[in-house]
């Protein structure tokens, strides 16, 4: 069975942000892959070792974007591909038409990715690539079987859960739960050198940059207002809880 | 030409959810500005009753798509549908809330029309006539304001109990206009639908969230937080420990790899307030935090803190609350 794993690097969730210059500074930001598309390629994994086959990474992102690629590689994914976009001026429309036109380069049975990245987190890029590539999609998936040229996935939806069937090849997004990644072994790391790791550009693909332009124009980044330290409730605990009470009443006038 | 702000009037079960409210109000205003109407979009099985009480909330008219094959969402045929609507009608705006379903489905309608999409929004503006969304992005920890210059429509999912619900106007009417539609070919099957039954609000959409985490220290002392939500009519919430810990379920987290929610008021019990669960609550709009360590974290962000052992300041303020309501 062939899988294509979505992997997109994303800042550390502990990264403070800051802004230089009105945009957000990357500068000494440490990178991850993506906790969720970590769930992805271990269930690529998982379905390799039950099904045989093999499993292709594919990333869009600048040069740095190499070490989550070797990431997946360690874990033990079988090749991958960078496409580095040579721009940052991109949205999830132009994520999606380079993922999917790079897709679609592959022979796959299952494409996975994550539901979203905790970064941009617009949760829409993996449903945008089955779009384009007319497949069906099952999202914020909990459990995953492949039989028999189908794929039966429980996802989350609205107060609970759905068992849902669909035929391959489909898109698939792992929520939180779905297993639990592995971490590469110094093994897996040494391997991962030498796996093909294809490093290509939008003409590469037969694309230009105004086919992929972003829809979306950020006006203005900004950081929240930090929120204040309020008041700690003297006393002890049931006297404490008393006055919390009163205050919750009266002064926030909340409950 | 573009014209008018759809609105994805979301239902489940034969109710409307809050969030379409939200939307209708927020519409109502940015379409007062444009010179636009406001319209909203119902689909499911045996909903067109609830076409009629969305005028109400702002919605001048109000398309009802029903079918048998829409009972239950899936992502083929209400794609399908929508985006044919959308297509024939070609609206400014569509916006829809962005809760499961909703999120689901503006990815897919988004890509189909060929239009950008901002999810998750906190805001809605008209700035210079373009809309404008706000944003947070990382977390929360930075936000953005973004447009859709010029594909069309602009679209986006909106962050429910951010925005406010005006009051509604009783007696308006919305023009109700039914839509055949061709819901299509569904290649996916609902083999199974399992509903987790509670009394209580869904934590997206509930005024009043009380939380525990590791400091809980056993799913049963989670009756303590459970108490205290009964007298408050609240949703309860986790942290990714108390889930990790397998104490209570993945679909309750708060955080960064959990749900983003803004009640009125957020009690963390037991919760350090590490940052992956500040992101998740932190745009509530009170914070309360109990916990013993004077040190945690949690109370840089909290309203009102109370440093204490939960297990005797819990049942304490459950009693108390309950003698301040009677
Ligand atoms: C305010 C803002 C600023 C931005 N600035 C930059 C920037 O400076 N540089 C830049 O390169 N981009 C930038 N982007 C673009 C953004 O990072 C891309 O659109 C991104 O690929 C979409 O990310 P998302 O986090 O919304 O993905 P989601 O839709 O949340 O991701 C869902 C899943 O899709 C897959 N996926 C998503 N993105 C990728 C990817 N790139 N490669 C492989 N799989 C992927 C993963 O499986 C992921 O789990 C910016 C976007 C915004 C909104
Ligand atoms: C990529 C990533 C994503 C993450 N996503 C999330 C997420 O979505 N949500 C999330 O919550 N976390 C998330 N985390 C985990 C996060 O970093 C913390 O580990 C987690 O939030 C800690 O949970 P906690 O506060 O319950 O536990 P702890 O940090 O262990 O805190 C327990 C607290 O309970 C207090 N306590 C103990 N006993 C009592 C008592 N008797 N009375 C009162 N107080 C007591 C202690 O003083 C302590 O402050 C994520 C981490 C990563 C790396």
């Amino acid at each position: 069975m062939k899988i294509v794993a979505l992997v997109k690097q994303t800042f550390d969730s502990e990264a403070k942000i800051a802004l230089e210059g009105g945009k957000i500074n990357r500068q000494g930001i440490s990178l991850i892959m993506n906790p969720y598309d970590e769930y992805a390629v271990e269930e690529a994994l998982k379905l390799k070792e039950k099904h045989g086959g093999e499993v292709t990474v594919v990333t869009v992102g600048p040069d740095e974007a190499t070490e989550a690629v070797r990431q997946a590689l360690a874990m033990g994914a079988d090749q991958s591909i960078l496409v580095n976009p040579g721009t940052e001026d991109i949205d999830e429309y132009t994520t999606a038409k380079i993922l999917a036109k790079a897709v679609s380069g592959l022979e796959y049975d299952l494409i996975i990715g994550g539901f979203r990245a905790i970064d941009d987190g617009s949760a829409q890029v993996a449903g945008r690539v089955a779009e384009i590539l007319n497949l069906p999609v099952v999202n914020m998936v909990t459990k995953l079987e492949v039989d028999g040229g189908k794929a039966i996935a429980t996802s989350d939806i609205e107060g609970g859960s759905a068992v849902m069937e669909v035929p391959l090849p489909a898109v698939i997004t792992a929520q939180k739960g779905l297993n639990e990644p592995r971490y590469p072994s110094m093994k897996g790391i040494m391997q991962a050198k030498k796996k093909p790791l294809k490093k290509i550009g939008l003409s590469d693909l037969g694309l230009d940059a105004s086919q992929v332009a972003a829809k979306v124009k950020v006006l203005s980044y900004s950081l929240p207002p930090a929120r204040a330290a309020g008041k700690i409730i003297p006393g002890e605990p049931a006297e404490a809880a008393a006055a919390l009470a009163k205050a919750l009443r009266e002064e926030a006038k909340i409950i | 030409m573009a014209k008018g702000i759809l609105v994805f009037a979301e239902q489940r079960d034969g109710k409307i959810k809050k969030v379409t409210y939200e939307l209708l109000s927020a519409s109502k205003k940015i379409a007062n500005q444009l010179g636009e109407e406001v319209s909203a979009v119902l689909v499911g099985k045996g909903v067109s009753a609830l076409a009629n009480g969305l005028g109400e909330y702002g919605a001048d008219k109000v398309y009802v798509i029903e079918n048998d094959a829409l009972e239950n969402y899936t992502t083929d045929a209400y794609t399908n549908v929508v985006a044919d609507l959308v297509k024939q009608n070609e609206p400014t705006a569509f916006l829809l809330g962005c809760s499961i379903t909703g999120r689901d489905l503006a990815a897919q309608v988004a890509q189909r029309l060929d239009t950008g999409l901002l999810t998750d929004c906190i805001n809605v503006a008209v700035e210079n006539g373009q809309i404008v969304f706000t944003r947070p992005i990382y977390a929360g920890k930075a936000i953005i304001t973004a447009t859709i210059p010029e594909a069309r429509p602009v679209m986006a999912t909106i962050r429910p109990n951010v925005l406010p619900v005006d009051e509604p106007q009783a007696g308006k009417s919305a023009e109700v206009i039914n839509v055949s539609a061709n819901v299509g070919s569904i290649r996916t099957t609902v083999k199974d639908v399992i509903r987790q039954v509670s009394a209580r609000p869904e934590l997206t959409e509930a005024d009043v969230i009380v939380s525990g985490g590791r400091g809980m220290k056993g799913p049963e002392n989670f009756k303590l937080l459970e108490d205290l939500a009964d007298v408050l009519g609240a949703a309860v919430g986790a942290s990714r420990a108390a889930v990790d810990a397998g104490w209570v379920p993945q679909s309750i987290q708060v955080g960064q790899t959990g749900k983003t929610v803004s009640p009125n008021l957020y009690l963390a019990a037991g919760i350090s307030g590490a940052i992956q669960h500040l992101a998740g609550m932190s745009s509530s709009k009170i914070i309360v935090a109990v916990n013993k360590d004077a040190e945690a974290n949690i109370f840089k962000s909290a309203d009102y803190g109370v440093v204490g052992d939960l297990f005797e300041v819990l049942p304490v303020l459950t009693q108390e609350i309950k003698k301040l309501k009677a």
